[in-house]
């Protein structure tokens, strides 16, 4: 056997600190935070004498200023003459109401479409596949020009205003629709609404502890609706219909009456909705293909009905793998909402320019968006992941 | 003896044809769209969506519309105070026409433009070699696409030099600035979005706490703030005197941004990557560098690629936002020419913007095919 000479550390002692990954780590992170620190004490000096050039002072102090500005579209009530605190409020409240109202449509388009794409048929299928790759190509923006100055501007005017079903009306104004005018005693319906939900929870409770116990089912759906339908429904009348409807009435230049849906809310609701509805289904076709097939031809086997196969072991496996995109799909929708400036609907980022503007105050909103829009996803995602973490796959 | 035998079949027998149920267009038909009563019934739900659209399109896309004119008249009704007969609706492609040179080049000046177009031959003259996997020196190709095209652009574009006069980039507009933007963001988030990643995954507190807030702050608040930023308060981070370009400070925001999300996506990849390739690389002795260049980051990327252009089909259509900080793009030009007096009238908004659509829709579309032929082409079937 050849013998070879392997070189001694002939030092001896330990290797030069140099290489030791430990020390070079330490070293080279020291180094980041200085540099970070002069960084950042270079854009603070700077700012701090731009602010005092500009005379702008530093601080949310602004906020209690009056803003004299209205705003076209709250839901609090606000005039010029309220303060910039409660006009950023208002424009949050309709981030919150836009980017809800598009989550909840998007998500039943989606899951409609998603299915679609996988149907049977084939020109639903094609129908489908059209949509998706259609609103998947183009940016969200456009859909949201494309609804306010493509169909919405060229209604017509009220005058001429087209009549929908249910003493609603449809003209570039917006949406008119009747307004339930609710009289005496009717609150007695909320009550029963609240009390009829209670009670389907409970029916639903005790439904499951005697399949559990002797494996008896009951009808617990058709029951939950009877109550949560019903209830209400007995409570009116009880009291004898205390409900009535204040419809849209035409007059010479506009309509007076009902309530009104403004088109700029209109085409940001209707484009955000369409917009995320295609990625939406993508994520459920995704989802519903992951289940492997052996899954309902066991179900299939084991005698549960197609729709008891969908509903007790396909979706509950499908939900898990699409939660955490649907998630991300849902902030993307709260994010896109920010557009709303584009076409004058005054969302939190609407407001927050106006506010600017009349301010200066720039550092200061774009802390307050950002804390506000960081703030929704981290509750956003902390819903979904407990909502994840309750579906989640049950490991021994 | 074959002859012994009663019978011996010398030839193959003619395969009959299938049952006439089950072939032809009429089974087709059974099978594919009235299998049974709710599919038929969904059929003709699907007849009625697609007889309300496609008709009343194409007759407003084509038969009813307005190929030619030189202003609005031509596009509005005779109560509008037009040519048109009342009650017509027809897309108006002669403002698209006249406005085409706008919806391209933004207000770049007239004579200059052929700077653009230089632009856009070579750069089409260097992609397309590139995207196609036979065409052989891919490397220098590359060299010439990712460095040389951009400093050569640059000068081209902005001029100032060799005697080409200089144009301002606040008169860029329409699908110029579109591209640049996409492109610079690319170009730019790719390598930076991967040292985020790498930065994120780092053993290193202080590097993963921060490459962990940038990506978590950014990805959590919509381009907009992000583009305000860049548009508002970057001047004010400045020292007095020193000043961006508008173009600039856009560029930065939207490179930060898809940065942001590029680094998600490459770090899903370098998850992904089994940990016995870490320490297969440690044990050869090969440096951190070394590690993540020659052995993890080729394997991971190729995992992402799909992730990757879907990051940069966001960030193409997210480039339309710029026009909230008032710069011009495709969207942005096609909105503004809305307010253009002359051509004015109620078929133009749709007819800009289904333009528009048209084109962000093809360059979308043709990136999401490209990746998925890429993502066939590089699968080497290691998959589980």
């Amino acid at each position: 056997m050849a013998t070879q000479d392997i070189p001694q550390d002939v030092g001896g002692g330990r290797a030069s600190l140099f290489y030791d990954p430990k020390v070079r780590g330490i070293f080279f992170q020291i180094l980041v935070v200085v540099a970070l620190v002069a960084f950042v004490y270079w854009i603070i000096g700077n700012t701090v004498e731009n602010l005092k050039r500009a005379n702008i002072a530093s601080g949310f102090a602004f906020l209690n200023g009056r803003a004299g500005f209205d705003v076209s579209d709250t839901l609090i009530a606000f005039d010029s003459d309220s303060t910039y605190r409660r006009a950023l409020l208002v424009g949050f409240i309709n981030t919150l109401v836009v980017a809800a109202a598009g989550i909840v449509t998007a998500s039943i388009l989606g899951f409609l479409i998603g299915i679609g794409r996988l149907s049977h048929n084939w020109l639903i299928r094609k129908i489908c596949t059209v949509y998706v790759e259609l609103f998947r190509n183009i940016p969200p923006l456009l859909v949201i020009f494309f609804w306010y100055f493509g169909v919405l501007s060229v209604l017509p005017l009220p005058k001429e205003s087209i009549e929908l079903p249910f003493g609603s009306f449809l003209n570039s104004r917006g949406f008119y629709f009747p307004k339930m005018v609710w009289g005496e005693g009717s609150m007695l319906v909320p009550v029963a609404l609240l009390l009829g939900i209670a009670m389907s929870w409970f029916v639903a409770r005790r439904a499951k502890q005697r399949q559990m116990a002797t494996g008896a089912t009951f009808p617990v759906f058709w029951t939950s609706v009877a109550l949560i339908i019903g209830l209400p429904f007995l409570a009116l009348v009880a009291t004898g219909f205390p409900l009535s409807f204040d419809f849209p009435q035409k007059s010479t230049f506009n309509l007076t009456g009902g309530l009104q849906i403004k088109p700029e809310f209109l085409s940001l609701y209707l484009a955000l909705s369409f917009y995320t509805a295609a990625f939406i289904a993508e994520i459920v076709r995704a989802g519903i293909r992951g289940v492997s097939s052996g899954q309902s031809e066991a179900s299939a086997a084991l005698g549960l009905r197609s729709a008891q196969a969908l509903r007790l072991v396909v979706v509950p496996q499908a939900l898990r793998i699409v939660i955490p995109p649907l998630t991300s799909q849902f902030l993307n929708l709260t994010k896109n909402s920010s557009l709303a400036i584009a076409i004058g609907y005054p969302d939190l980022v609407a407001v927050g320019g106006t506010v600017l503007n009349q301010t200066g105050q720039a550092i200061e909103i774009v802390v307050i968006w950002m804390v506000v829009y960081l703030g929704l996803s981290l509750i956003t995602s902390a819903f979904m992941n407990w909502f994840n973490a309750k579906m989640a796959l049950v490991e021994r | 003896m074959s002859q012994d035998i009663g019978y011996v079949r010398t030839e193959m027998a003619l395969p009959q044809p299938a049952p006439l149920r089950e072939r032809g267009p009429l089974a087709w038909m059974r099978k594919n769209l009235f299998a049974n009563p709710f599919d038929s019934a969904l059929t003709i739900v699907g007849l009625v969506i697609v007889a309300m659209i496609l008709p009343p399109l194409f007759n407003w896309a084509i038969v009813n519309a307005q190929w030619t004119g030189t202003d609005r008249t031509f596009c509005a009704t005779v109560a509008q105070g037009g040519i048109q007969p009342d009650g017509w609706s027809g897309a108006c492609w002669a403002f698209v026409k006249a406005k085409f040179g706008q919806f391209m080049f933004g207000r770049y000046p007239l004579d200059e433009r052929w700077r653009v177009i230089l632009v856009a031959i070579m750069f089409v003259a260097l992609l397309v070699p590139l995207l196609i996997p036979r065409v052989p020196r891919k490397g220098l190709n590359a060299v010439l696409f990712f460095l040389v095209l951009p400093v050569v652009s640059y000068f081209l574009l902005i001029g100032g030099v060799f005697g080409l006069p200089h144009v301002e980039t606040p008169l860029w507009g329409g699908l110029l600035v579109t591209l640049t933007l996409s492109f610079v963001g690319i170009v730019v988030s790719l390598p930076v979005g991967i040292l985020l990643a790498l930065g994120r995954r780092s053993k290193m507190p202080v590097v993963k706490m921060l490459c962990v807030i940038f990506i978590e702050t950014v990805r959590g608040v919509p381009l907009i703030t992000v583009l305000f930023m860049a548009s508002v308060m970057l001047p004010l981070f400045l020292p007095a005197g020193v000043s961006f370009d508008k173009f600039l400070r856009a560029l930065i925001g939207v490179s930060l941004f898809a940065s942001a999300y590029m680094a998600e996506v490459v770090r899903g990849g370098l998850q992904a990557i089994p940990k016995g390739q870490y320490e297969g690389a440690d044990s050869l002795g090969l440096s951190y560098w070394q590690k993540m260049g020659l052995i993890v980051l080729p394997q991971a990327l190729k995992l992402v690629i799909p992730g990757i252009v879907n990051t940069f089909i966001g960030m193409f259509k997210d480039t339309s936002l710029v026009y909230i900080i008032s710069m011009f793009d495709l969207l942005g030009v096609v909105r503004q020419n809305f307010s253009d007096a002359a051509w004015a009238s109620p078929q133009t908004p749709a007819s800009g913007l289904v333009f528009a659509a048209l084109v962000f829709w093809i360059f979308c579309f043709g990136m999401s095919r490209y990746s998925i032929f890429m993502e066939r082409r590089l699968d080497t079937g290691h998959k589980r």
